[in-house]
C-alpha cells in the first residue's frame, strides 16, 4: 500500500521541452504534452497518478520548471 | 484503507512542497538551450547560497561565453568580466572585500584558453575564491567551435573533420593541473546530468563554498556538462555521449580534498 | 611643519595614493616605473592604512583586478609603461563601458614595440583618443614635476569618483625617475565598507534586502539600450570638457609666439621661453595639465594674439593635431619632437621656433 503520494506542477512557460525529466521518473509519470507553450515548446506534464514525490525530475530540470509536492498518507485505523 | 487526497488538495498546501525553484534565481527565463547543464549548475549554486543565507555577502563574477548573462539569472550582486579574466576580477574583489563570498562562473574557453594565465595564477596565489568551471568541450555561445577541452576526433565548427591532435593539440586537463598547485584547497569534478550526480554536485558546491570561509586557498568545482546544440544531439543523447566520451577523459569525483 | 621629502616621481605618486585613501594597487614590473610597486611593497601599505598591494601575473591581470575592486566602490590603481598599457586596453575599455572610477599611471617610454626605456610622449593618441575599442574618453592628467606626480594621485581619485570615470596620469620615464622635493599632505582615511555602500549605491557590495541586485556590466545586446548607454557616456564627456580643463600659462600675456607642451617637454620649453626672451623673442608657453579635456578654448583665444605656435612633444607629432584643431587654421602650427627616447635641448627647440616662424635661417639640428 503506498504510504506517500506525490504531485508535480510544471511551469509550462518555463519548460523548454528538453525531455530530460522523462527518463529519470521511475514511475513513468511524465510525458511531453501535445500542447505547446507560448514559445512553441511541448511542455512536460504528468500523465498518471503514480508520482511519489521523489524529486528526480526537478533535480535534473535545467530550467527549474518543476515543483514537487509530497504527502504522507494517514493510516486509518482499521479494527 | 488510508484516505488519498486529490491533486488539488496536495498542491494547495505549500507545506507539501518537497522541492521548488530557489528564490535566488530571478524570474528571467534562462537563455540556455533546452537541456543545457548551465541552467542546472546555476540552480544548484543559488540553492546553496540561499541555504547558507549568503545572498547579502556574495559577489559573483560572470565570464564571456554562454553564461555571460549569468547575472540576469542569479539574484545576487555580480560583475561581468572580460573573456578569461574572471579570476583576476575575483582576486580584486576578494582582496579588498575579504569577508565577502566571491565566486567566478566560467566556461572551458574562458577558463582554459584565453584565461589560462589568470586561472593558474589565481590558484597559485591561493586566492580565497571559489571557481565554478563548466566544461562542455566546446565554445557554445559563438556557435560550437573547438575548445581546449574538445576531445580528440571530436567534430566542431573549427575542427569540422574532428580534432586532430597532431595539429590541434590534446584536451587540456586544467583541473588536474591546478589541483597540483599548493594554493588550491579543494578541487572536485562533478556533473549534473542525473539525479544522483546532481546530489553529489550540490555537496561539492556546498563544500567549495564553506571552505572559502576557512581562507585556506582556492576551491575549484568543475562541472562536466553537455552542449546538445554544439554537439548536434538531443539533450538525452548528449548526456549519454558525455558519459561515454567525456567522462573517460574527465573522470568525476573529488581530485583534491583537504587533509 | 610640512612633511617635505626628496623623492622619485614614481615613489611620489605611490606615496600620494597611500595618503589619499587608496584601497588597492595591482601592478606588474616594467621599466621605467617598477618603483611604484617596489615602494608600495617596501612601505607595507597593509600595515600603514590597510591598503592592499598585489603584484599580478601580467598587466592584463592587473587591470582586471582593478576592475573587480573598482566595481566594489574601492579606490584602486594600477601603473605601467607603454607596452604594459597597450596590454591593458581591453580592460580600460571595459572600465569605460561600466563607468568605473580608478587611477591609471602610464610612465611612457619610447616605442613602438619593445622600443626603449628612455622617456617619450608617443602614447598621447592612445591615452587621449582612446586605445581600446568603442567610443570612450578618460580624464588624462600630464604631470610636469615630481610634486605633480604626488598631487595627481589625490586629484585623480577625486575626479574619478566625481565623474565615475577612469583617470590616467600620463607621465614619462624622465619624470618617473627624476628626484625632486615633494610636499606631502596629511593622511586621508580610507572609506569604510559602510561609507562606500552609502556613497556609491551602484557598487557590488552584496545584495541586501533593501535594494535590487547591482550588476556591473558593459554588455547590452539590445542596440536601442546600448545607444542610450553611449549617448549618456558622451554627455558625461561633454560635461567634463566644459568643467574640468586645467592648464598653466607661462609668460603668455605679451607673447607673439607660443610653445604648446606638456610634461617633460613643457619643462624644456619653459627654459626655451627664458632663452627666447633673452634673444628679444616674445615667446610664451601654454602647458596643458589635462590632455583630456584639452584646453582648446584657451588656445583658440591665444591664436588671436600670437603669430605662430610650436607644439613640442617627444613624438612624431600627436598633440599637434589637437593644437591645430583648437586654433582651426587661425595661425600656423608646427610640430617639433625628438624620437626614440631622446629629449631635445631648450636652445634646440627655440632655434626651431625661430627658423619656422621668424627667420629663414635654419639651424644645424642636433644629431649625435
Amino acid at each position: 500500500m503506498a504510504t506517500v503520494k506525490g504531485e508535480i506542477v510544471v511551469n509550462t512557460e518555463r519548460c523548454k521541452g528538453c525531455e530530460l525529466c522523462v527518463p529519470v521518473c521511475k514511475e513513468k509519470t511524465i510525458a511531453m504534452s501535445a500542447n505547446l507553450n507560448s514559445k512553441g515548446y511541448h511542455f512536460a506534464s504528468s500523465i498518471n497518478d503514480d508520482c511519489n514525490g521523489c524529486t528526480n525530475c526537478a533535480l535534473v530540470c535545467p530550467d527549474g520548471a518543476i515543483t514537487v509536492y509530497r504527502v504522507k498518507l494517514k493510516e486509518e485505523k482499521v479494527n | 484503507m488510508s484516505y488519498i487526497p486529490t491533486r488539488e488538495e496536495i498542491i494547495e498546501d505549500h507545506d507539501n512542497v518537497v522541492y521548488e525553484r530557489t528564490c535566488l534565481l530571478t524570474d528571467n527565463p534562462l537563455s540556455y538551450c533546452p537541456g543545457c547543464g548551465h541552467g542546472t549548475a546555476h540552480r544548484l549554486i543559488m540553492e546553496v547560497v540561499e541555504e547558507m543565507n549568503l545572498q547579502a555577502d556574495t559577489i559573483g563574477v560572470a565570464p564571456v561565453g554562454c553564461s555571460v548573462l549569468a547575472y540576469d539569472f542569479m539574484n545576487i550582486d555580480m560583475q561581468q568580466a572580460a573573456h578569461g579574466r574572471a579570476p583576476a576580477v575575483a582576486t580584486g574583489i576578494k582582496r579588498l572585500m575579504p569577508d565577502k563570498f566571491v565566486f567566478t562562473y566560467q566556461g572551458d574557453g574562458d577558463l582554459a584558453a584565453i584565461g589560462t594565465g589568470e586561472t593558474l595564477h589565481a590558484c597559485n596565489r591561493g586566492e580565497n575564491i571559489t571557481v565554478f568551471f563548466v566544461n562542455n568541450g566546446i565554445y557554445g555561445m559563438t556557435g560550437g567551435q573547438m575548445a581546449p577541452t574538445t576531445l580528440p576526433n571530436m567534430k566542431t565548427a573549427t575542427s569540422p573533420f574532428g580534432r586532430d591532435t597532431e595539429s590541434m593539440g590534446y584536451p587540456l586537463k586544467i583541473t588536474e593541473l591546478i589541483a597540483m598547485l599548493p594554493g588550491t584547497y579543494y578541487v572536485s569534478r562533478q556533473s549534473v546530468h542525473t539525479p544522483a550526480n546532481v546530489r553529489k554536485a550540490k555537496k561539492a558546491i556546498e563544500k567549495a563554498i564553506q571552505y572559502q570561509k576557512l581562507k585556506k586557498g582556492l576551491c575549484f568545482v568543475e562541472i562536466v556538462s553537455n552542449c546538445n546544440s554544439g554537439w548536434k544531439m538531443t539533450p538525452e543523447e548528449s548526456n549519454k555521449w558525455m558519459e561515454e566520451n567525456m567522462f573517460p577523459y574527465y573522470p568525476l569525483g573529488d581530485i583534491k580534498v583537504p587533509k | 611643519m610640512k612633511d617635505i621629502r626628496l623623492m622619485k616621481g614614481n615613489e611620489a605618486i605611490a606615496e600620494g595614493v597611500i595618503r589619499s585613501g587608496c584601497d588597492g594597487y595591482f601592478g606588474y614590473p616594467i621599466t621605467p616605473q617598477s618603483e611604484v610597486l617596489e615602494y608600495l611593497m617596501a612601505t607595507k601599505t597593509k600595515e600603514r592604512t590597510g591598503m592592499i598591494t598585489l603584484q599580478a601575473e601580467s598587466e592584463i591581470a592587473s587591470i582586471h583586478m582593478v576592475y573587480g575592486g573598482a566595481a566594489c566602490g574601492k579606490r584602486v590603481m594600477t601603473s605601467s609603461s607603454s607596452p604594459g598599457i597597450s596590454l591593458m586596453q581591453e580592460g580600460i575599455s571595459f572600465l569605460a563601458g561600466t563607468e568605473l572610477p580608478c587611477l591609471l599611471l602610464n610612465v611612457v617610454r619610447g616605442g613602438p614595440g619593445l622600443g626603449t626605456i628612455q622617456p617619450s610622449q608617443s602614447d598621447y593618441f592612445q591615452a587621449v583618443k582612446g586605445g581600446g575599442h568603442g567610443d570612450y574618453k578618460m580624464i588624462v592628467l600630464a604631470p610636469a614635476s615630481v610634486q605633480e606626480m604626488y598631487d595627481f594621485a589625490k586629484l585623480g581619485f577625486d575626479l574619478a569618483f566625481k565623474h565615475r570615470i577612469q583617470v590616467m596620469v600620463l607621465s614619462d620615464g624622465a619624470i618617473g625617475q627624476m628626484m625632486e622635493k615633494v610636499e606631502l599632505d596629511e593622511q586621508i582615511p580610507r572609506l569604510t565598507d559602510a561609507e562606500i555602500k552609502q556613497k556609491y549605491p551602484w557598487a557590488t557590495t552584496g545584495k541586501t534586502p533593501d535594494r535590487e541586485r547591482n550588476i556591473i556590466t558593459s554588455l547590452d545586446l539590445n542596440p536601442v539600450k546600448q545607444e542610450i548607454i553611449n549617448i549618456n557616456l558622451q554627455k558625461k564627456f561633454k560635461h567634463i570638457e566644459e568643467t574640468e580643463v586645467r592648464f598653466e600659462r607661462i609668460m603668455c600675456d605679451d607673447a607673439e609666439y607660443l610653445f604648446v607642451a606638456y610634461g617633460s617637454s613643457a619643462r624644456i620649453c619653459q627654459k626655451a621661453v627664458l632663452l627666447g626672451r633673452a634673444r628679444g623673442i616674445k615667446v610664451g608657453l601654454l602647458r596643458p595639465i589635462t590632455l583630456f579635456p584639452y584646453p582648446s578654448k584657451e588656445l583658440a583665444k591665444l591664436a588671436k594674439q600670437v603669430k605662430g605656435m610650436l607644439s613640442v612633444e617627444m613624438s612624431a607629432g600627436q598633440m599637434v593635431e589637437d593644437v591645430r584643431l583648437s586654433v582651426n587654421g587661425a595661425v600656423p602650427v608646427e610640430h617639433y619632437g625628438r624620437l626614440g627616447g631622446i629629449m631635445p635641448a631648450p636652445d634646440e627647440v627655440l632655434n626651431v621656433l625661430e627658423s619656422k616662424f621668424i627667420k629663414e635661417k635654419n639651424y644645424e639640428l642636433h644629431t649625435n
